[in-house]
């Protein structure tokens, strides 16, 4: 106990250091995963894309980071076995960053897939499990959370394949499909800031002390919902139309009205990104703070201390201005065949779903749900060609990342304890 | 970094190369117009020379051939059958293959098409490539196909292609028939070797359209499955 009086803020400064470096992580290598599809479908340049990112991923995690960040404070693991011995937490909580970010360094190092997600949860159950008590870990949590990991990638899958075959029906196989382009891409737009805003206004704002009823709640968001899709529509009057190719059945100038929607898209891709990703770096630090500013007492209720944030907002950005551009500059030139018609399906769909699991709370993986969702737009036939062996290696990678993320926790752990115990 | 990122998920794309392969195919077949036409002034250099040149892109269509069949090995996701694809692929091939060979028996035996024969021989070479040419516009279509999510109307405007194909093919058929009628009548004063090379060319490029329509089945049968 005593070393919580002595050492709290040395140990909160270990924490906030090793957290906005997770959070600079997250930023310089994960954000390309929730941009790249705008990038590779050639609808954003890379300094947009960074543009984008930067803004909407500090609004994500600013405004609807904090029941993520609360579920990995406090609900993967029972408090109630550390009140004699908080400290355990502390060490546990920082044990459980430590491991994470070098797991991560290892994975990107070799260029595997892992999750930051996946990596930070397993942690934290790891030093818990292990390092404490199996009774410590909430198991009946952390079972839906892994549940929610299989079923948010199924669920981006399903609305991604009826997003692209709405897209078809009401657009592509029509008589003319660039009036109709015209028509219905503004409601998909309405559609993504419908979602985002209602999400936002109705589990993000809590933090700010902004308390909007339930009826308010849709009101508003269809109200900015509606702007968005106004603002779009200008846009997509905007655009030059190259007439030559309007003969036929060319879909060129088709896709030009969905590289405006692709935008949009994008935006609230990072935003959920934002929203989910920054839980994962900074979910720990919030778990610390709260103790160590308490004295010691774990307290259930306490809020999240107003700092952190935009701390980890501002960490991912950061990352994404001083490492981002390399990143999507390199996943900018592989890209082959991939179109803003389908692009937006599938961003569109994982965007509405990361957003959703992080108003409740659920971390997930975002990547994985974008997986997910690609493979939604390729039953629906959209795709050229997918390669199942990167998915399979996506798959495998969360599979293995929550062992190791849990051993290197428990290693992590036992060095604190000898270190300051 | 790279393939840590979700683009990895997608793979080169085949349709484009197809596309590209068939171009390639057509403009190797196209090649015998030229051929034919030095072949008639008994320029057998410039003859040798178009060869060549038609050799040279029957080669490049191999080459692509063989580099698309690399790049799509067996873990695609894909929506069209990857067997289907390479079927298709191969028969397009086959097109390439038949105007190299026929520009080569012809050089080789510096085989001349009769004088009364030559106009006639020249509008049935014509249509023939006419057929590979509609065939390929039908493969064209394929990344318009891929846009539709290969259903609804620009299915059918491929049907229509392929339908437009087979009658072209008909077309020839009735045309090679009449030639080998008035070729009979001529037999007499042929050298008779000669006359045996002569049926097998007008079969060959009979050839052409036949392997055109089977490419434009080949790509029905894509189209159907699923």
């Amino acid at each position: 106990m005593d070393i919580l009086l002595n050492s709290g803020s040395t140990l909160v400064i270990i924490a906030a250091v090793v957290g906005l470096f997770m959070a600079w992580g997250i930023g310089a290598n994960d954000v390309a995963n929730a941009m790249g599809t705008s990038v590779g479908s050639k609808a954003l340049t890379i300094k947009q894309a960074i543009i984008i990112a930067m803004v909407f991923e500090f609004a994500g995690a600013y405004l609807a980071g904090g029941e993520v960040t609360s579920t990995i404070r406090k609900g993967i693991i029972d408090t109630s076995f550390f009140v004699d011995s908080p400290e355990l937490l502390v060490f546990g909580m920082i044990s459980a960053l430590f491991a994470a970010a070098t797991w991560l360094l290892i994975a990107s190092a070799l260029g595997w897939p892992v999750s930051t997600t996946h990596s930070i949860v397993g942690a934290i159950v790891g030093f818990a499990a292990m390092g404490v008590s199996v009774d410590a870990v909430t198991w009946s949590k952390v079972g839906g959370i892994v549940g929610s990991w299989i079923i948010t990638p199924l669920i981006s899958g399903v609305i991604a394949f009826l997003i692209f075959n709405s897209a078809q029906k009401l657009i592509f196989d029509t008589e003319k499909p660039l009036q109709q382009a015209k028509r219905w891409v503004p409601l998909y737009m309405f559609l993504a800031g419908f979602v985002l805003a209602l999400v936002t206004i109705k589990k993000g704002l809590k933090h700010l002390n902004l308390h909007i009823g339930t009826a308010d709640g849709f009101i508003y968001a269809a109200i900015i919902a509606v702007i968005v899709a106004l603002i779009g529509k200008f846009f997509i009057s905007r655009i030059k139309f190259d007439e030559t190719a309007e003969l036929k059945t060319h879909y060129a100038n088709v896709e030009k009205v969905f590289a405006i929607l692709m935008i949009v898209t994008a935006c609230c891709m990072a935003f959920a990104h934002g929203s989910n990703d920054v839980a994962n770096a900074i979910g720990p630090l919030a778990a610390v703070v709260s103790i160590v500013d308490n004295g010691g007492q774990i307290a259930a209720k306490s809020t999240i201390a107003w700092w952190i944030l935009p701390l980890g907002g501002f960490g991912i950005v950061a990352g994404l201005a001083i490492f981002g551009h390399k990143v999507i500059a390199t996943i900018g030139q592989g890209i082959t065949h991939l179109t803003p018609s389908r692009g937006f399906a599938a961003e569109l769909a994982a965007a509405c779903t990361v957003v959703i699991a992080s108003g409740a709370g659920l971390p997930i993986s975002t990547t994985q749900t974008l997986v997910g969702a690609v493979l939604g737009v390729g039953m629906a036939r959209g795709i050229a060609a997918i390669n199942l062996g990167v998915v399979r290696n996506i798959v495998v990678s969360w599979v293995i990342t929550l062992p190791v993320g849990a051993a290197l926790s428990i290693m992590f752990f036992w060095m604190m304890k000898g270190i300051f115990a | 970094m790279a393939r840590n990122s979700i683009l990895g998920v997608f793979a080169k794309s085949p349709i484009k190369p197809l596309e590209k392969h068939i171009r390639l195919v057509v403009k190797c077949s196209n090649q015998l117009i030229p051929f034919f036409a030095a072949c008639s002034e008994q320029n057998w250099s410039e003859a040798a020379k178009v060869r060549r040149k038609l050799s040279k892109l029957e080669q490049d269509a191999d080459a692509l051939k063989r580099q698309l069949r690399l790049e799509l090995p067996g873990g695609l996701f894909m929506p069209v059958d990857r067997a289907d694809l390479l079927e298709l692929l191969t028969q397009q091939d086959k097109i390439a293959n038949k105007a190299k060979d026929i520009a080569g028996r012809i050089l080789g035996r510096k085989l001349e098409i009769p004088a009364s024969l030559q106009e006639q021989f020249n509008a049935y070479l014509a249509r023939c490539i006419e057929a590979t040419e509609k065939a390929a516009e039908a493969i064209n279509e394929l990344d318009d196909l891929l846009e539709t999510g290969f259903r609804g109307r620009e299915v059918e405007l491929v049907e229509k292609m392929i339908n437009q194909l087979d009658e072209i093919e008909d077309d020839t058929d009735t045309m090679q028939i009449v030639l080998r009628k008035d070729l009979l009548a001529l037999e007499g004063e042929l050298n008779p070797v000669d006359v045996i090379f002569l049926y097998q060319i007008i079969d060959w490029v009979g050839d052409l359209a036949d392997l055109a329509e089977r490419v434009g089945a080949r790509l029905e049968i894509l189209l159907a499955r699923k």
